[in-house]
């Protein structure tokens, strides 16, 4: 209703300004502006780390409308920094929901701004690329906001992984199964694991500094590099670790900033991508097996697909048929793949989880 | 691999005359599949009994035959044609029965003119609801509890044993001719009878029916390489006991959670992956439980429907010009984004807006008619609006209705009331959607509604926003409406002549419109461009909206 609603700013870097209403919690909020496509899955888009950093922008037009459920989470806190969205829903119909999304985001502390024509912003994140932003409901002086926005850093360089990665080990699964995967977390999302435990694999989760040595010493079948959000070149630590991992010829399974890292650690830089991947929709072909599949995508780095194609020891596996970047790749020499995409897939289709088979099957081969 | 160059010529059946049930969407599809061939250096050869089509102009295709749509029509322009391959997924069921009917005197094989886009095997399996159900069964898909019966006796005892309510489905019939549901014992005699009679092979199903169930619709393509995408999902207001046809209904799904849509979305790719083999276009009806979000596959139609002319509609997707395409041997990845001509059509299609489709009644028209709605299709056209907010798309649809309703509401006095209201909306009727919004207006809730319905409460709750914002419009005139209210009102759809009869005083739309755009609240125009506007796009079209 106009007369209760409060009314919040939102201001791009490049100075251009959005008007709508507030949403969630009162307040200021800043960080890089991307946008999601998907049409389901927002509490599990909202709760995954890699989003760590991101004011997002939802680019379905209503969102909220099946409530939050306590067991639709990728971690166990809202990870986005704030929401942006064209009609944010109180109102919510689902039974087995526990609240709605408003309650959800006031609870965590989430600052969004609703009634904002979403389009238009899509349209000028994709033309000019991505940025930092600001949103607030308590200062709507745009000259105050932009010395407010001033004071965000720039995603470049920015090392974020290790502010999600767990802080102390942690196992799950069953201690006396039969494959063992040491799992290095820069924010890993939580279906990840699932996959894995579920495939019949001991997980143990290891913080995102955790040295070589100490990896070694779980005894694991595989090392999986999980997910994360920031700059993978801000990580020269991980890529040690990497390096080190690749050594011990086990198998070694990357995704998303894992799969950067393994480039990474094989001298293939990686770049900022002009404004990233995030949906469900993205088209990928698996061109050893001729098949495609619907992928759902979360970066905003890339690797570089010339220094992929030029190494004499790295293969590309999958590639992006939309603008052919490269979204997979192995080491001829070592069993070590990785993917930038999301086959864990929550929210998203599920046809990429076949690479987690591959992964148990290359574990019981070795 | 691309297009399998020993196509040279190509049939395309059409499906005859447009009756309730089976309307122009057919000529839709089938002219853009007549397009889409023609693109490729392919002649096109149309047969259709309806001259009062597209598909049947001239320049539609290379050679034209008026001819009833029958085995010795088809034997006569096959004679006469050196035809290649028959694409039969355009024309509907009656299409798809016709090359069934050829197929089985051997005529295909006598002309030495192959199936193309279809597998008449599927077609069976999909049409014949024991073998629907055996093979779901056999797949691990999970469907409602039903016998396939052949005489009175046999659909009495399963009925007894099913329990009711319960449906009657007669087995290859159009548009859910001859079917009904059964709340009891009294009323089953008549609707096995009517069932039997109406199904050419005397033969129906009794099945449970989950009624006040959630119903969705999934639209998939399909290539020779078994790459499957879904193009379109669908929601119908509606819950279960409503034909699709005569369902209000809303795209993307609204009220679908991420985990409920990929188990539909696994489950609808593993229905048409097991359902023999071919490439092409199919549509899975699915029932979601909204206890316990457990999902029923309801059907699977294997050929472009009735709802992919929406979903194309809808998304921006040529489902109708890409399906010719996979016919013919080029496979999903090789083909690109007929809208944004840079990225790929193996993708889904992504909304930043909702479309609403509403079904138009002719009662008025056929006087005595029963207009309660359920198994058999009574609507007579339907409309399409597209907003960015499900009150503006809705509010729009009704606007578009060419009846007396301005907007979600009549502006009449409505004389029923609340407890008749709320009586009345139990039975699905052609004017619910308008009653609804009489009980929300008069202070029925929205629980009251919802258990009286079954429709999702959150559709309930955005008419109970038209509710509100009608309330507040009118506390005002012309001359003292706020303009920040005025703005609010048209985002959500009010059209002017809506507002100017809902302030009081009197005022016209004129009035309204000038007021507005004296002050800058003026329609925006908005791309449909399959991709939520992360790509650029090079022949999208465009609705109208209002934005900050």
């Amino acid at each position: 209703m106009p007369n209760t609603k409060q009314p919040a700013v939102l201001l791009l870097e490049d100075g251009h300004v959005f008007y709508g209403f507030s949403f969630g919690q009162k307040g200021t909020t800043s960080g890089e502006i991307c946008f999601n496509t998907g049409m389901t899955g927002y509490q599990e888009v909202f709760t995954d780390p890699s989003y760590t950093g991101q004011v997002l922008i939802m680019n379905k037009v209503h969102i909220g409308n099946y409530g939050v459920k306590n067991s639709d989470v990728e971690s166990n806190s809202v990870k986005i920094r704030g929401l942006i969205g064209r009609n944010l829903e109180e109102q919510y119909s689902r039974i087995q929901a526990n609240g709605s999304l408003q309650e959800y985001l006031v609870a965590n502390n989430i600052i969004a701004i609703e009634d904002v024509d979403t389009r238009a912003l899509v349209a000028h994140i994709r033309t000019k690329g991505a940025m930092n932003c600001i949103i607030s409901s308590e200062i709507l002086d745009i000259e105050v906001l932009k010395k407010e926005l001033a004071k965000c850093p720039n995603m470049d360089g920015l090392d974020l992984a290790s502010e999600v990665s767990t802080t102390k080990e942690y196992e799950l699964g069953d201690v006396n199964a039969a494959l063992r995967v040491a799992v290095l977390d820069f924010g890993v999302k939580r279906n990840i694991l699932n996959c894995l435990v579920e495939r019949g694999a001991y997980v143990r989760v290891h913080p995102a500094s955790t040295s070589l040595a100490r990896l070694k010493e779980f005894n694991a079948n595989g090392y999986f590099i999980s997910n994360g959000p920031g700059d993978p070149a801000a990580l020269p630590y991980a890529v040690e670790t990497v390096k080190g991992l690749l050594n011990e010829n086990k198998p070694v399974f990357g995704i998303c900033l894992g799969h950067q890292l393994l480039a990474l650690a094989n001298g293939i830089p990686t770049f900022k991508m002009h404004h990233g991947h995030r949906g469900l929709n993205h088209p990928v072909k698996n061109i050893i097996t001729g098949q495609c599949e619907i992928t759902t995508q979360n970066h905003g780095f890339g690797v570089d697909p010339e220094a992929v194609r030029n190494h004499p020891n790295v293969e590309v596996t999958h590639v992006n048929l939309n603008d052919e970047s490269i979204e997979g790749i192995r080491l001829k020499d070592k069993p070590a793949f990785s993917v930038q995409y999301h086959p864990e897939s929550t929210p998203g289709p599920h046809d990429s989880r076949y690479l987690f088979d591959n992964f148990v099957a290359m574990m019981n081969k070795n | 691999m691309p297009k399998d160059n020993s196509i040279k010529t190509v049939l395309i059946i059409g499906s005859g005359p447009i009756i309730i049930g089976q309307a122009c969407e057919f000529d839709y599809s089938g002219s853009q599949a007549a397009r889409s061939l023609r693109e490729e250096g392919i002649k096109v050869i149309l047969i259709n009994s309806n001259p009062a089509t597209i598909m049947t102009d001239p320049m539609m295709a290379d050679k034209v035959y008026l001819l009833p749509l029958t085995v010795e029509s088809i034997e006569q322009i096959l004679e006469e044609n050196q035809i290649d391959a028959v694409l039969p997924t355009m024309g509907g069921q009656t299409a798809l029965n016709l090359c069934k009917e050829a197929d089985e005197l051997g005529v295909w094989e006598k002309y030495n003119c192959r199936l193309i886009g279809v597998d008449v095997a599927a077609i069976d399996t999909a049409e014949d609801r024991e073998k629907f159900r055996q093979l779901m069964m056999k797949i691990g898909i999970k469907v409602a509890p039903s016998h396939v019966a052949n005489s009175f006796l046999e659909g009495k005892e399963f009925a007894q044993q099913i329990g009711f309510p319960l449906v009657i489905r007669p087995s290859f019939t159009l548009g859910g001719t001859g079917g009904g549901f059964v709340h009891g014992k009294d009323d089953l005699d008549a609707a096995l009878e009517r069932g039997l009679k109406a199904s050419p092979i005397h033969e129906v199903l009794v099945e449970k029916a989950v009624l006040g169930w959630k119903e969705y619709e999934l639209e998939l393509l399909r290539d020779k390489n078994d790459n499957v995408v879904i193009i379109c999902t669908v929601e119908n207001l509606d819950p279960m006991g409503v034909h699709t046809g005569d369902s209000i209904t809303v795209a993307p799904a609204m009220t679908l959670s991420d985990t409920a849509f990929q188990e539909m979305r696994n489950q609808a790719m593993l229905m048409m992956r097991s359902l023999g083999n071919f490439a092409g276009g199919c549509n899975v009806q699915f029932a979601l439980n909204p206890e316990n979000e457990d999902i029923i596959a309801v059907e699977i139609n294997p050929r472009v429907s009735r709802s992919s002319a929406l979903a194309s509609k809808a998304t921006g997707y040529p489902i109708a010009k890409i399906a010719a395409k996979l016919a013919i041997g080029y496979s999903l990845d090789e083909l690109k984004n007929q809208i944004t001509k840079t990225t790929s059509a193996y993708f889904e299609p992504a909304l930043d807006y909702v479309i609403v489709k509403v079904p138009r009644w002719n009662f008025d028209k056929f006087k005595g008619a029963n207009d309660t709605l359920g198994l058999q299709m009574k609507s007579v056209g339907e409309v399409m609006a597209i907003g960015r907010s499900f009150t503006e798309a809705i509010q729009k649809a009704c606007q578009s209705l060419e009846n007396e309703a301005v907007g979600l509401g009549y502006y009449g006095k409505s004389l029923m009331k609340s407890e008749e209201i709320v009586e009345y909306i139990k039975t699905p009727k052609w004017d619910r959607i308008f009653r609804i919004k009489d009980a929300l207006m008069q202070g029925v809730t929205v629980k009251t509604i919802a258990q009286a319905t079954g429709i999702d409460r959150w559709f309930l709750y955005q008419i109970q926003l038209i509710c509100t914002i009608e309330k507040q419009l009118a506390a005002y005139s012309i001359d003292t409406l706020p303009l920040d209210l005025l703005k609010e009102a048209k985002k959500n759809g009010f059209s002017d002549e809506q507002i100017a009869r809902i302030l009081h005083g009197d005022c016209t739309d004129e009035q309204v419109y000038e007021k507005r755009k004296a002050a800058g609240i003026t329609r925006v125009y908005k791309m449909v461009d399959t991709c939520s506007a992360e790509f650029e796009a090079k022949t999208p079209y465009f609705y109208s909206s209002f934005e900050n």
